[in-house]
């Protein structure tokens, strides 16, 4: 589904900023799998997953969803392909439109914006009966402007508009990190809840190694730009966060030191 | 300070307010919907007016000349909307260069820094000699009037469809935008054309209305636009919340403006104040958001566990 050959990137080249935050970096997802992406602050995360958003252009190397070759796609373009959310609930959504407006925008991703109506009232069920699957009371507030919400409804509404039509790969970008525990535990719920329905190819950063474990069924570590680990099959099936840490002092050899990895 | 002498220029004020309306809906789409303060409308006013009335001298239909207006106007428009998304140039500063740029073709388009255009020779639609004594259909606060509805109907139909909500979309959020799949420069550049078209339409009644284009005609004219857009708000935004009604209350704010002019004239203020007067009122408006958010609110923490993760 997704297929990533060597791609870098470098901020700010050329002065004392730079940063190589991508270093050769290739990966290949599988039709459905669900891949946790771990690592520390800088580790190339966030970058990895923009790369393929196309935020900006790569410095080299070459990304391919379901076959086409998107190295060169405007993100704009590429989003056909791609659900999105972003780790800022305030990103996700456009909050002085209305629910039923945001979600109109995004079952309309990939089409052409023309001059018919912005929404067609036959559109309302379908908004109504998949807001009310989040169990969040939406689906009777259609026309609430998103900026009424809160963090967690709308990171969950986010969710919803980027599977509303669905995406060969869904990009999740630490999208519960800044909720508090009992959202991010409800908003990941739903998360696995939609994956798991529509059987999406999905990549999602988190900073919370127990998350990591307990959803999907792969795993990978980054680290300085590379992808350090890759556990997938029965092994990630099995995995502690003894095992992890374990394998990542086996990897790196250095200690584990960012505690609110594990504590997240 | 004759009571009479005010009532008598009032409704002159109206129908200035009104045609600045149009140009404040202009101002609205590009300051409210695309949260970008463009400044090309200082540039682009006068040249729907000197378009208009080099048209019109030339023996071309008022109609004709104010879609010639109409068109100049979108053309300044997209020329900002290059500067700013095709060349990564600043919006602010994109629209002071297209401003600056327009100085000079306003001028070549006059051949000198000002055109007057005789009522009694040409067929105009506005004049502020059609204000009083004259059949009501020819009245220009009922014209004007009559063409802010169509605008705001045109405008209000334009951001319900697809398209329109994309535009707005950019405006509020332009990474979300993208995420959905919107070309979000297409989008600025739009509405910036938009934003320029109904500006240029403004000048091109305001020639017709004073009777001459001039080259400076457009000096603050965002001012008195944002001055509209604002007082529109403040007066009329906690009971208009439908986007059509919200236009309406642009075109509004236009008219207390002219209002308020009016009777600072009337009470003798030295009218060489009269901008920097302008100038303060949108200042001390502008602020008043920021300032309610730091005297007048509490404090509220926001995305706790993040912050307390970091």
């Amino acid at each position: 589904m997704l297929q990533i050959k060597n791609i870098s990137k470098t901020f700010n080249a050329g002065t004392v900023n730079e940063k190589q935050a991508l270093k050769n970096v290739s990966l290949t997802l599988e039709n459905g799998d669900f891949v946790t992406v771990i690592g520390g602050n800088g580790a190339g995360k966030s970058t990895m997953l923009n790369a393929i958003a196309g935020v900006w252009p790569v410095d080299e190397g070459q990304i391919m969803i379901d076959g086409q070759d998107v190295t060169k796609l405007p993100e704009y373009k590429r989003a056909i392909f791609l659900g999105r959310v972003f780790q800022d609930p305030m990103n996700g959504t456009a909050a002085t439109m209305g629910i039923e407006e945001n979600l109109a925008l995004a079952l309309r991703r990939g089409n052409p914006r023309t001059l018919k109506k912005g929404i067609r009232s036959n559109e309302r069920e379908a908004y109504k009966e998949a807001l009310a699957k989040l169990g969040l009371g939406l689906e009777d507030r259609l026309t609430s402007k998103v900026g009424l919400l809160s963090g967690g409804q709308r990171q969950a509404l986010t969710l919803l508009m980027a599977t509303l039509k669905k995406p060969k790969l869904l990009l999740l970008d630490e999208h519960t990190a800044a909720l508090d525990p009992k959202t991010a535990a409800k908003v990941l719920e739903t998360t696995d809840m939609i994956v798991n329905r529509d059987k999406l190819t999905t990549l999602m950063i988190t900073h919370n190694m127990r998350d990591a474990i307990a959803h999907g069924n792969r795993l990978i570590m980054m680290m300085d730009g590379h992808i350090i680990l890759d556990i997938k099959g029965e092994e990630k099936k099995h995995l502690t966060v003894e095992d992890l840490l374990h394998k990542f002092e086996e990897v790196s050899g250095e200690e584990f030191a960012s505690d609110k990895a594990i504590l997240g | 300070m004759n009571i009479l002498n005010l009532f008598n220029a009032l409704p002159g004020a109206v129908a200035q307010g009104l045609i600045w309306g149009i140009m404040a809906i202009g101002v609205y789409i590009t300051f409210r919907i695309l949260d970008i303060a463009d400044l090309t409308v200082d540039g682009t006013l006068c040249t729907g007016g000197a378009v208009c009335i080099m048209m019109m001298q030339s023996g071309q239909n008022v109609w004709v000349a104010l879609l010639g207006a109409l068109l100049a106007g979108a053309a300044a428009g997209m020329v900002t909307g290059l500067l700013y998304t095709f060349m990564g140039i600043p919006a602010i500063l994109s629209g002071i260069l297209t401003q600056l740029g327009l100085y000079s073709i306003n001028l070549k388009i006059m051949g000198k820094a000002n055109q007057a255009i005789n009522v009694d020779k040409f067929d105009l639609l506005v004049s502020l000699r059609y204000i009083k004594g004259v059949p009501f259909y020819k009245n220009t606060i009922l014209i004007v009037a009559v063409v802010i509805v169509i605008l705001i109907g045109v405008l209000y139909w334009f951001f319900g469809t697809e398209l329109g909500c994309s535009l707005r979309a950019t405006g509020c959020n332009d990474n979300m935008a993208r995420a959905q799949g919107i070309n979000t420069n297409f989008n600025k550049v739009l509405g910036l054309m938009l934003s320029n078209a109904l500006v240029a339409l403004s000048g091109a009644l305001l020639g017709q209305y004073q009777g001459f284009a001039d080259v400076n005609m457009g000096r603050g004219a965002i001012v008195i636009g944002l001055a509209a857009v604002i007082i529109g708000e403040a007066v009329f935004g906690r009971i208009f919340h439908n986007f059509a009604l919200r236009l309406l209350a642009v075109g509004f704010g236009s008219i207390i403006y002219y209002f308020v002019l009016q009777i600072v004239i009337w009470m003798g203020i030295d009218t060489d104040l009269l901008k920097l007067l302008s100038a303060a009122v949108v200042a001390i408006f502008l602020a008043i958001p920021t300032w309610k958010s730091r005297y007048f609110s509490k404090p509220v923490s926001r995305g706790g566990a993040k912050n307390a993760a970091d």
